[in-house]
């Protein structure tokens, strides 16, 4: 396990490299993750993504799938993949806070 | 972190069956690898053709016929004797309980399945002497698939593809 500090805080990543607890994220955590994977600026869409998805952490415990981020949360895939290029569905777990997702869609 | 630009992958899957268990892998693994950041292109030749086309697409079925894998049933695991899944409607039956089973999942159905893979930059192609054994046209299929082309062209653009046959 790897520890970083951001704004003033020591936080814990986990052996894949997310950030190991989701309760050490803020929005400042966010935009420092953002940089990491190459993402200079969030947007308003980048945001909506993501706020999307630590709702739906914190209602189902996991990780949205890129589907349950269209169907359920309005971002259309062509989108996704635009605002997170290239690997959409750990981009948007990791600059969330989140573990690496399961899912296979 | 996630060394994307390093990504020069390119993964091509044949789909060469039309029912839906057998739909379902190759569209599974052609996202993933699209979430992974490869380049895909998939090829539909003889009886996978039907997942490209238009008025099959969202119909295809599956029969438990020839199959002895014991479904979960409720709190039972359950397998259909051939003799019962020969009757009338088994097929429907079997359709409507793997279709439930998926939607539990949150898989997609079959037609928005392909949008997806299209909207990540997936492409689609319809093999040529399927389409001409089938009298199928291009406007008989699904409208983002990207040209009928011959096994030859297939082999060509998959140069240096890794090859998934389904």
């Amino acid at each position: 396990m790897n520890a970083r500090t951001i704004a003033g805080k020591t936080l814990n990543f986990d052996e894949d490299g997310f950030l190991a607890n989701p309760t050490d994220w803020n929005e400042t955590v966010a935009n420092e993750l953002a940089h990491d994977i190459g993402l200079d600026e969030l947007t308003e869409r980048h945001w909506a993504v993501i706020n999307f998805t630590r709702a739906d952490f914190d209602e189902r415990g996991e990780a949205p799938s890129l589907r349950r981020i269209k169907v359920a949360g309005g971002v259309p895939t062509k989108e996704l993949y635009e605002l997170f290029p290239k690997k959409p569905a750990k981009k948007v777990a990791y600059v969330s806070g989140l573990g690496k997702p399961s899912g296979c869609i | 972190m996630f060394d994307d630009n390093d990504v020069d992958r390119k993964i091509c899957i044949i789909c060469s069956k039309g029912t839906l268990d057998m739909a379902y892998p190759g569209l599974v693994l052609a996202n993933a690898a699209l979430m992974e950041g490869c380049e895909v292109d998939l090829f539909f030749t003889f009886w996978g053709l039907d997942m490209i086309t238009k008025s099959e697409m969202a119909y295809l079925k599956w029969s438990p016929i020839g199959n002895p894998h014991k479904m979960a049933m409720g709190n039972m695991q359950m397998g259909i004797p051939n003799a019962v899944a020969g009757l009338p409607g088994m097929t429907t039956v079997a359709t409507t309980m793997i279709k439930r089973e998926m939607e539990k999942l949150e898989f997609p159905e079959i037609p928005e399945f392909l949008e997806m893979i299209t909207d990540a930059g997936g492409r689609l192609y319809a093999c040529k002497l399927s389409t001409d054994m089938f009298k199928l046209e291009e406007d008989d299929l699904y409208e983002e698939v990207e040209g009928i082309i011959g096994a030859t062209d297939f082999i060509e653009m998959s140069e240096g593809a890794q090859i998934i046959f389904i």
